[in-house]
């Protein structure tokens, strides 16, 4: 057990000693400094506050045999058998940090029918896919998908698991971690692992604005979380190799208090605020018709098209596209400005963006202060050869 | 029907810096609010007694402090307010906040719905509402963008995927995280406040949960351990490309695909 003491014999000012915490987790109860609920024990009050004054007391923790759990573990996401992508980038991950400790990758896959397209992960070195086929897990039920993981983790013994933070896998892995009381991080940017097996974890906090390095020491398996397109997707092997083991769960496992009545396709409304990927028409684009360019690159992007207040005052786009102060504030991965000079107003709207390219004929286009990567020169020179290339491209 | 509804304070502002030389957050301790997530949750507990009467209760845990969250949903149209407060429960990660809610849930008899919001604002793990509900030994669903039925026994909503909605029909008790947009949420009322100011809310502490076992909670029941915190690196990189001087859509091509976005 761990816990806060203080002695109040070394405080020498009450009031200057409660005002160390940043959480108001110091209270003065009449001359009596304790510590509430609020605390959590970032130990500021033992670092600034007076020498002595507080003190954590630990007791030993209780360790755990690490040698007794091997193996990085993959949940494989899919809907109806469809294998979502971010299952290879995590089997990527997953070889990386296995190699690194000289342990095995394994894949746990459950749903119905889908015993053949387990081949399939055999090409992006897997050593063994667990395969769970069976009418009961036809569509994701989070009691019944508990159990069957349940199952591979006690058979298995995986020292970490990683699953890919879809609709799926945010509800699911918490599930898990609870039923074995072990530790889940959510949305790891950065995975590594040390040489005794603990996992390196690093997330982001407060919206993004704090990086945490977050550990599991003593409890096993560890789990951690991962949203698409953080980790490199490994190439794909012409031959396979490693296995495919069929496993058998009981049927009274498979029971679930869920009913999935429908699945119906998702009518597709998008914001620009979600988009993952934008491309912004500005005043540098001549005419409606041009429109179809910007948007060309943003569809073969998987992105949305955006737009500026000018292109708004045209009436040549809904307000719903516009960044700025006047108009939504966006954060996408990618943002490809074309035609845009960038004023205060427009960049407040968009300079929080991952990455920001910017295509201006003009090289003193206030846009070039923010872009990390400014093009100048003409966007009806550019767009269409890139254009062509992604196409080259995709049909390869 | 009996339903309880998961809030938390949460600061006023997600614009917190890290102290570059002693490593520790920068904050201010007194801005806090309502996690905003939290109030589609209530407004859907509302709507839903509005509808089949019964009771709301909202339970936090948290600081002293946290007891002006319970107020405000007061203001709004709780019926009941529960903190779980004891600096036992201090340090706690997600496992250890999951089980002490679990356990003083517990302890409120017969409940049939418990909503949670999308995430926080402060942790953003969208992790509590399935381990509670896996501590309470009840099924799940989060995800849940719209209401369509209820019954006696079941409820029946729609649980947005990444491509496709899934109608699906859960047994009670259930926990059910909801969306942001499902409803939108009323404004506290003024008359409300005045009439509800009295309202008593009763505070569990560390003694009054069945199982006493100081291991599971608090720093001592969280299995994950924070190693530092740090600034995110900022990308202040700046390239400036001239496109008569080189083949800019090739070299953008690249770019782009290097990021992973073709």
């Amino acid at each position: 057990m761990s816990k806060l003491i203080i002695h109040q014999n070394k405080i020498t000012n009450i009031e200057e000693f409660i005002a160390v915490c940043p959480f108001s987790a110091l209270e003065n109860n009449n001359g009596i400094v304790e510590v509430n609920g609020a605390c959590k024990m970032c130990k500021l009050c033992i670092k600034k506050g007076p020498p002595g004054a507080a003190e954590l007391v630990e007791d030993q923790v209780k360790g755990i045999d690490k040698s007794q759990w091997e193996g990085i573990a993959v949940y494989v996401d899919h809907i109806g058998g469809d294998v979502h992508p971010i299952t290879y980038e995590l089997i990527g991950k997953a070889r990386e940090l296995a190699d690194k400790i000289n342990h095995k990758v394994y894949c746990v896959f459950m749903g119905k029918g889908i015993e053949d397209k387990a081949c399939e992960l055999l090409h992006y070195g897997v050593d063994d896919v667990f395969v769970y086929d069976y009418e009961e897990l036809d569509h994701f039920k989070i009691d019944a998908y508990t159990s069957v993981f349940e199952d591979f983790i006690n058979n298995n013994r995986p020292s970490a698991i990683l699953v890919g933070a879809t609709s799926v896998g945010r509800q699911l892995a918490p599930r898990v971690a609870a039923r074995f009381r072990t530790g889940l991080t959510a949305d790891c940017t950065i995975l590594d692992i040390k040489e005794n097996t603990d996992l390196v974890q690093i997330r982001p906090a407060f919206g993004g604005n704090i990086m945490a390095e977050i550990q599991t020491p003593n409890a096993r398996p560890q789990i951690a979380t991962v949203r698409y397109k953080v980790m490199n997707c490994p190439e794909r092997k012409e031959t396979p190799s490693g296995q495919i083991t069929k496993c058998s769960i009981e049927k009274n496992k498979l029971t679930s208090k869920i009913k999935v009545l429908d699945v119906v396709a998702k009518p597709k409304e998008r914001f620009i605020e979600n988009a993952d990927v934008l491309v912004v028409a500005g005043r540098g684009v001549r005419s409606q018709e041009d429109i179809a360019l910007v948007k060309e690159l943003a569809e073969l992007l998987g992105g949305e098209i955006a737009c500026t207040r000018p292109m708004i005052e045209a009436g040549w786009f809904d307000a719903k596209k516009q960044i700025g102060l006047s108009g939504r504030t966006v954060r996408p991965k990618l943002i490809i400005t074309c035609g845009v000079s960038g004023s205060v107003q427009f960049a407040a709207g968009m300079n929080n963006s991952d990455y920001i390219f910017a295509i201006n004929k003009d090289e003193k286009a206030s846009i070039f202060k923010i872009a990390h990567y400014g093009i100048v020169g003409d966007l009806y020179d550019i767009l269409p050869k890139l254009i062509e290339k992604i196409k080259v491209s995709g049909k390869v | 029907m009996n339903i309880i509804v998961c809030i938390k304070q949460v600061p006023g502002t997600n614009k917190v810096e890290v102290d570059p030389v002693t490593g520790v957050l920068k904050r201010d301790g007194v801005d806090s609010k309502m996690n905003p997530y939290d109030l589609y949750a209530l407004e859907t507990a509302l709507k839903l007694k509005e509808a089949h009467g019964g009771t709301v209760t909202v339970v936090s845990m948290g600081p002293p402090q946290a007891k002006q969250i319970i107020t405000e949903a007061f203001a709004m149209g709780a019926d009941e307010g529960i903190l779980l407060s004891d600096r036992k429960f201090g340090g706690s990660d997600v496992l250890a906040t999951s089980y002490t809610l679990s356990q003083g849930i517990s302890k409120l008899g017969h409940m049939d719905l418990i909503l949670c919001g999308k995430q926080t604002t402060d942790g953003d793990t969208a992790q509590v509402g399935p381990e509670m509900a896996e501590y309470l030994d009840i099924p799940s669903i989060s995800n849940v963008k719209k209401i369509l039925e209820i019954t006696d026994k079941s409820i029946t909503v729609e649980m947005d995927m990444a491509n496709t909605v899934e109608i699906a029909k859960v047994e009670f008790p259930c926990v059910l995280a909801v969306d942001k947009d499902i409803y939108q949420p009323r404004l506290p009322s003024y008359v409300k406040k005045m009439a509800t100011k009295n309202n008593e809310i009763k505070i569990i502490t560390f003694n009054d949960l069945d199982d006493q076992d100081e291991k599971k909670y608090g720093l001592n029941g969280s299995p994950t351990q924070v190693q530092r915190i740090f600034p995110p690196e900022a990308n202040d990189h700046r390239e400036l490309w001239n496109n008569t001087l080189e083949d800019i859509p090739e070299k953008l091509f690249v770019k782009i695909k290097e990021l992973k976005f073709i």
